[in-house]
């Protein structure tokens, strides 16, 4: 069995010459027993039928893929939608917090703290403390705690502490610092409860395990539908959670699987190899290695690193890895409202644009069947793109 | 100085000089200063080493430094906004006689996007004794290590409140130069009180290595040095130091602080003094300074 086929890494974590576990040695152990704890409880039978029925019962699983019948007339394709906007708190990310809150129980700790950019981590964390009993400080940097505020209200609502960071760029990269500054003095009690396929091993991994249910669920749903894989399969990549648990459903299968970035944070197009957040992966950073800050309009793709399983994918071409810009992603966004009724976050947005640019240059074909994870609602971006494009 | 000077050049130039200074019953003092913070940076290391640092630790500041609080974390900041560069700092120090042995710490990204045979090859050439990464744990230090060891370069590694003792063993069997003991679980910077938990490492890593240990990160006044220094063979004080050279101290403020650290250390009858000497309880109050700058 290969590491490729988004299997278990090897080692440290190693996804071919990505990932591993670049922390300081106060997190070490930490690090280890989170991976021994979810390497035990992932082979529990009891644990998983446990966090199955969280996610059913409390977050809505499993989410449905609507058929977009007249945005697939208009592309020429047909395009089908992974529905995560339509999980409990309005994206993916629950999956992911709802299995590290029952870890957290687990491990006899007490309290989270997360980073978040766009506020969809930081809300479903506060979601998840709250249903867990557990205490939560959110990390959130100035610039997106500014264009997200209802996020902080509703994480606050949710009885969570959010800490507005005005180091660096105060943007996504500088609350994942923010957070690991915390645990380091926390860690007895506390659980870091990263929000993506990133950081030190065992996240990477565990994320993409803990996320693999949108893959499976549209893997079985496609089959249902069509009685067949997709064509293609895309997703949007910031740290790539939702894009690795998509492909963990699809990497088997013959389907073209696309990762789309943020133009401004296109980590996977443009960065090189670096370590950064606990992990070797691709970066973007300048000539002497200091890491530049990402520009997007999507405050969730705004990070300069990309998950170190999705830099060995794009490294040995199983997933194809490419940007869209501001522009085409405000189009798409509008355009799948108006044409679908649903108003989809600015992140996917960035899937969709792909979509449309590629339909439209034929480098998807014409009546190709292809699957797209909505991995959340637009209700948080509808203020900023009101302001954008009033 | 009235210690003899070790070996100034090759493998083992750090660790040797730090093991010569603590035969000779001295106390260590390693300071450590953020490289590009003002014009008269490298007149701050050498004012430090003047005042009686055993070694000098000189950052090379970097975007995301994870495990520093807010005062390394400024001046990381201002260092980057004069466009401070790795290219830059080694310049400097390869024009610098320091007269102790200088230590590089910054973060793995610098080296590793420099390449690790290349960047330590730039190190050796700058006349850099150490190198500090404090993101790079044992597990992962291998290539990193095995290309200092070629040119000269001593990794110093880092054992924490956390390790486990067998892992403990491994450090300290990997380190170069000297072990590195986290004074307390949390980032760098200054705190009221030395933390119960920078005894206890100094007490651990002293039980199982010949290896010179100094412990930071929290050690802040020249009370505290005097108190970790009772069972460790030294001390590190970073964030103490940089706070008042970014309130403008310049080279007199460094060393006259750094002449304080060294008094307490060397003052007769001081538990630094004393082997074995009280660890636990509070010291007496720091003594009165008159300001940083």
């Amino acid at each position: 069995m290969s590491p490729s086929m988004m299997e278990r890494p090897e080692g440290l974590g190693r996804f071919g010459r990505f990932g591993g576990r670049y922390v300081p040695e106060s997190l070490v152990p930490a690090c280890a027993e989170l991976e021994a704890a979810f390497v035990e409880a992932w082979a529990d039978e009891a644990f998983r039928a446990r966090y199955a029925a969280v996610l059913r019962d409390y977050g809505g699983r499993p989410t449905p893929v609507t058929e977009c019948t007249r945005l697939s007339e208009r592309l020429g394709v047909r395009l089908f939608l992974k529905r995560e906007d339509l999980a409990h708190t309005g994206s993916h990310k629950l999956n992911n917090v709802v299995g590290q809150a029952l870890l957290t129980q687990r491990m006899g700790k007490s309290r989270l703290v997360a980073e978040t950019g766009a506020g969809q981590h930081g809300v479903a964390t506060a979601t998840a403390a709250a249903l867990f009993g557990l205490r939560c400080t959110v990390y959130m940097g100035e610039v997106d705690a500014r264009r997200q505020e209802l996020n902080v209200f509703r994480m606050r609502l949710l009885g969570a502490e959010v800490r507005t960071v005005s180091s660096g760029s105060r943007t996504l990269k500088d609350a994942v610092n923010e957070a690991f500054r915390d645990w380091v003095a926390s860690v007895a009690d506390t659980h870091y409860c990263l929000g993506s396929v990133m950081g030190p091993h065992p996240y990477p991994w565990m994320v993409r395990e803990l996320q693999r249910v949108v893959g499976e669920e549209a893997r079985s749903q496609c089959h249902e539908i069509l009685g067949k894989d997709p064509d293609v399969v895309v997703a949007c990549v910031g740290g790539g959670s939702n894009a690795a648990g998509t492909f963990a459903g699809f990497v088997d299968t013959p389907a073209r699987l696309v990762g789309v970035e943020a133009a401004g944070g296109a980590a996977a197009s443009y960065g090189s190899d670096g370590v950064l957040h606990g992990m070797r992966s691709m970066l973007l950073q300048d000539e002497e290695g200091q890491i530049n800050e990402a520009h997007s309009i999507s405050a969730g793709l705004d990070y300069p690193g990309i998950g170190p399983e999705h830099a060995y994918l794009g490294s040995i071409g199983r997933v194809a890895y490419t940007s869209a810009s501001d522009d085409e992603v405000l189009d798409a966004f509008a355009l799948l409202a108006s044409t679908e009724g649903i108003i989809p976050a600015l992140e996917p947005s960035h899937a969709l644009a792909w979509l449309v640019r590629a339909a439209d240059s034929g480098e998807v074909a014409r009546g190709a069947t292809v699957l797209l994870t909505l991995s959340g609602r637009g209700d948080k971006d509808v203020a900023q793109v009101m302001e954008l494009r009033g | 100085m009235s210690i003899a000077e070790g070996p100034v050049a090759g493998a083992g130039a750090l660790e040797e000089r730090l093991r010569a200074h603590r035969a000779a019953g001295r106390k260590l003092l390693i300071p450590y200063v953020m490289a590009g913070t003002s014009d008269d940076w490298t007149d701050v290391v050498q004012a430090v080493a003047a005042a009686g640092a055993d070694a000098v630790e000189v950052g090379i500041p970097f975007s995301d430094p994870m495990i520093d609080g807010p005062v390394i974390q400024r001046a990381a900041t201002v260092a980057l906004a004069r466009a401070t560069t790795p290219a830059s700092v080694l310049s400097a120090l390869s024009k610098l006689d320091a007269g102790v042995p200088l230590i590089v710490m910054t973060y793995y990204n610098i080296i590793f996007h420099a390449g690790l045979e290349r960047a330590a090859g730039m190190l050796a050439d700058a006349g850099v004794a150490g190198a500090i990464l404090p993101d790079v744990p044992l597990d992962e230090v291998g290539p990193w290590a095995d290309a200092a060891d070629t040119a000269g370069i001593a990794t110093v590694l880092l054992a924490a409140p956390t390790t486990g003792d067998d892992r403990m063993r491994a450090i300290c069997a990997r380190a170069r130069g000297f072990v590195y003991g986290v004074g307390l679980m949390g980032v760098t910077g200054e705190r009221q009180d030395l933390a119960a938990s920078a005894g206890v490492i100094a007490r651990r890593l002293k039980a199982i290595t010949e290896v010179p240990v100094l412990v930071g990160i929290g050690v802040s006044t020249p009370a505290q040095a005097v108190q970790v220094a009772g069972v460790a063979d030294g001390a590190v004080v970073g964030s103490a130091l940089v706070r008042r050279l970014l309130a403008g101290g310049g080279p007199d403020g460094a060393a006259a602080f750094v002449a304080e650290l060294r008094g307490a250390l060397d003052a007769p009858g001081s538990p630094a003094a004393v082997s074995g000497g009280r660890t636990g309880g509070d010291a007496a109050g720091p003594p009165r300074r008159s300001g940083g700058g």
